[in-house]
C-alpha cells in the first residue's frame, strides 16, 4: 500500500473538511437556538466570496501583496455577508417565529433560491476567475509535499477561527446567552435576555463563518459563480448532520470526516463520484446513528 | 398588615383574566404587593395560581386586567403583554414549580447569566476585549460568588447545574433570580418536593433575603406551616377566583378558605 498518496489524500481531505465544518457551523448554530435549517446560508457563503472577488479585483490594481489583498477582500466580504445574515433573518425567519415549523423551512428554501438568482442577475451566471492571492513560500520541504501555501493558510485561518469561537461561546456574555437560550428559550427570556438579539448574533456569527470559508474555498479553488452556494451548502448541511445538528463540536467532526471520505474515495475509486460518497456517507449515518456521531437523541419534555 | 400601612405599592394587579379557548383559568384577580412584604398565593391545586404568574411575568398576554410595577425610585409601567425579558429587567424575577436551570452550564454560569440583562459589555467589546467588559465579566463573577454563598452553593459553583441535589437546585433557581437585581421576586412552590429540613433552610433563607436584599417577595406555595410562618399577608384562590386575603391569622379563620380546602380533601 501506497502511504505516501494515503497521507497526501488525508491531507487534502482534512483541508476541505476543514472549510465544510466552518459553513456547517453556521449550520449547526442556527438549528441549535431556533430549530430551523437555514437552507440560504450556503448563499451567504457564495455572497461572501463574491464580494471578495470584487473587492480583490479593486485592490490587485493598487498593487498591494496578495495577502494583503486577501485578508482586506475577506473583511469586507465578512461584514457584507453579516449584514445579509442579519437581513435574512429579519426578512423572512422572524415574522415566521411562532408558525408551523414547516413555514420558515420553506422561506428559507425561497430565500436561497432569491439570493442565487439575485448575484445572476446582478453579475454573471458564468465562473469568474478568482485571482491567485497566495503565492508560494518556502516552508519546510517535507510539508510542502502535500500540502499547497493555499492549504496551509486555510488549515491556520479554519483553526484559529474555531478557537475563537469556542472561546466566545464558553467564556463571553453573549456566548452565555446563546447557550442558555438554546438550553431553555423561555427561562433565557426570564432571566432578562434578549432573545431576538441573541438570533440575531447568532446568524451574524454563521453569516461571518460562511463569508471566511466562501473566500477560502475561492482562493483554493480559483473560480466562483452564483451557484457554488448550493452544492457548498448541501455538502455543509451534511456535515452538520454528519456529527449530530445542533452540536458544535458535532460540525467540526463531520466537516472533517465528510472532506476525508470524499478525498478518499475520490483518490482511491474515481473522482467522479465524490458526491456519491459524501450523500452516501450521510446515509450510512442516518441508518446507524441517527442523532449523529455526537448528538443526542432528544428528549421531549411535556 | 403594618408594612401594608407604611410601604410603598410595588406591584398592582386589578382584574387579571386569563382564557384558554372556553376555560377561564384566572378571573379577574386582584393582587397588591408593598415594599417589604412577604405574600402568599394558595389554593387548590389547578385554582389558577400559575397561570397567573405567567400573566404577571409575561409568559402569557392576559385576556384582560391591568398589571402595573412600581419600580423604587424608577417609574410605574403598565406591564401586560410586554415581553419577560423586558419584564426582568424592569425589576421582577421569578422561579418555577419545575426547575428550569440550564443543566448543561456550571452553577457559577447559571448564576452569571442573570447578570446579563445588568451588564452592558457588547459582542464588540467581547471580541476586542476591552477594559470594560474586562471589568464587568469581573464584578458579574464576584456577584455571582456572592450569591451563592448566600444560597450556600458557593463550593458547588464548578459543578454542571444537572448534578445538583434537588434542594440544591431550588437554591440555585432562587440565586439567579436574585442577580437579575429584581425587587419583586416570585417564587412559584419553592419548597415543593423538599425535605422538612430544606423546607426549613429555605424558610430561614426567605427570610433573610427579605430583610438583607430588601426585596418583596410573592410566593406560591402548599406547605402551609412555611406559609404561615413566613407570610405578611395571604391570597387564597379558587377555580380562578380570588375567594380571599388576610393576614395568616384572618386566613385560618376564614369559613370559605376552610371548606375550599376542606373540599379538596375530600375529593384526594
Amino acid at each position: 500500500m501506497d502511504f505516501e498518496y494515503l497521507f497526501e489524500l488525508l491531507c487534502g481531505g482534512v483541508v476541505k473538511g476543514s472549510i465544510y465544518a466552518l459553513i456547517a457551523l453556521g449550520y449547526t448554530m442556527v438549528y441549535g437556538i431556533i430549530q430551523l435549517i437555514n437552507f440560504a446560508h450556503g448563499e451567504v457563503y457564495m455572497i461572501g466570496a463574491f464580494v471578495a472577488f470584487i473587492v480583490a479585483g479593486i485592490l490587485t490594481l493598487t498593487g498591494y501583496s496578495g495577502l494583503t489583498v486577501l485578508v482586506l477582500a475577506a473583511v469586507v466580504a465578512v461584514i457584507y455577508a453579516a449584514a445579509y445574515g442579519y437581513t435574512l433573518e429579519k426578512i423572512a425567519y422572524r415574522p415566521l417565529r411562532n408558525a408551523p415549523r414547516l413555514s420558515p423551512l420553506i422561506s428559507a428554501i425561497g430565500a436561497s433560491i432569491f439570493l442565487m438568482n439575485y448575484v445572476q442577475l446582478a453579475q454573471t451566471p458564468d465562473f469568474l476567475p478568482f485571482p491567485e492571492l497566495v503565492s508560494d513560500f518556502d516552508f519546510m520541504e517535507p510539508i510542502s509535499r502535500y500540502l499547497s501555501s493555499v492549504d496551509l493558510v486555510i488549515l491556520i485561518v479554519t483553526t484559529v477561527t474555531m478557537i475563537a469561537l469556542t472561546v466566545l461561546i464558553k467564556y463571553t456574555k453573549i456566548g452565555k446567552a446563546m447557550r442558555a437560550t438554546q438550553q431553555d428559550q423561555v427561562m433565557a427570556r426570564l432571566v432578562g435576555i434578549n432573545v431576538d438579539r441573541v438570533i440575531s448574533a447568532t446568524f451574524i456569527i454563521g453569516s461571518v463563518l460562511a463569508a471566511i470559508a466562501g473566500v477560502l474555498i475561492a482562493s483554493r479553488t480559483g473560480q466562483i459563480n452564483s451557484a457554488i452556494g448550493f452544492m457548498a451548502g448541501l455538502k455543509a448541511f451534511t456535515a452538520a448532520v454528519l456529527g449530530g445538528i445542533g452540536n458544535i463540536p458535532g460540525a467540526v467532526l463531520g466537516g472533517l470526516v465528510l472532506g476525508i471520505a470524499e478525498t478518499l474515495g475520490a483518490g482511491y475509486i474515481s473522482s467522479a463520484y465524490e458526491d456519491v460518497f459524501a450523500f452516501g456517507l450521510l446515509v450510512l449515518i442516518l441508518i446507524l446513528r441517527p442523532a449523529g456521531l455526537l448528538g443526542k437523541a432528544v428528549k421531549q419534555k411535556v | 398588615m403594618m408594612a401594608k400601612s407604611n410601604g410603598k405599592k410595588l406591584l398592582e394587579v386589578s382584574g387579571l383574566t386569563m382564557d384558554f379557548g372556553g376555560l377561564r383559568a384566572v378571573d379577574s384577580v386582584g393582587l397588591d404587593i408593598f415594599e417589604g412584604e412577604i405574600v402568599a398565593l394558595i389554593g387548590p391545586n389547578g385554582a389558577g395560581k400559575t397561570t397567573f404568574f405567567n400573566c404577571v411575568t409575561g409568559i402569557y398576554e392576559p385576556t384582560a386586567g391591568e398589571v402595573l410595577i412600581h419600580p423604587p425610585g424608577g417609574t410605574s409601567k403598565r406591564i401586560n403583554g410586554m415581553k419577560p425579558n423586558s419584564i426582568t429587567t424592569l425589576g421582577m424575577a421569578r422561579t418555577f414549580q419545575n426547575i428550569r436551570l440550564f443543566p448543561a452550564m456550571t452553577v457559577l454560569e447559571n448564576v452569571m447569566i442573570g447578570r446579563h440583562c445588568r451588564t452592558s459589555t457588547t459582542i464588540l467589546d467581547a471580541i476586542l476585549s476591552s477594559r470594560k467588559a474586562a471589568r464587568e465579566e469581573k464584578e458579574t463573577i464576584d456577584k455571582s460568588y456572592r450569591l451563592l454563598e448566600k444560597v450556600g452553593l458557593a463550593n458547588e459553583a464548578d459543578e454542571f447545574s444537572r448534578n445538583l441535589s434537588y434542594g440544591a437546585q431550588r437554591r440555585l433557581e432562587i440565586a439567579r433570580a436574585m442577580a437579575t437585581d429584581p425587587f419583586l421576586l416570585l417564587l412559584d412552590e419553592p419548597a415543593a418536593g423538599m425535605n422538612p429540613q430544606e423546607t426549613h433552610d429555605l424558610d430561614e433563607l426567605i427570610v433573610r433575603i427579605r430583610k438583607e436584599d430588601k426585596l418583596a417577595i410573592l410566593l406560591i406555595e402548599h406547605d402551609m406551616k412555611l406559609v404561615m410562618s413566613i407570610s405578611d399577608r395571604i391570597y387564597v384562590m379558587e377555580y380562578g377566583k380570588e375567594i380571599a386575603q388576610g393576614t395568616p391569622r384572618e386566613i385560618k379563620e376564614n369559613p370559605r378558605v376552610i371548606e375550599a380546602y376542606l373540599g379538596e380533601e375530600a375529593h384526594a
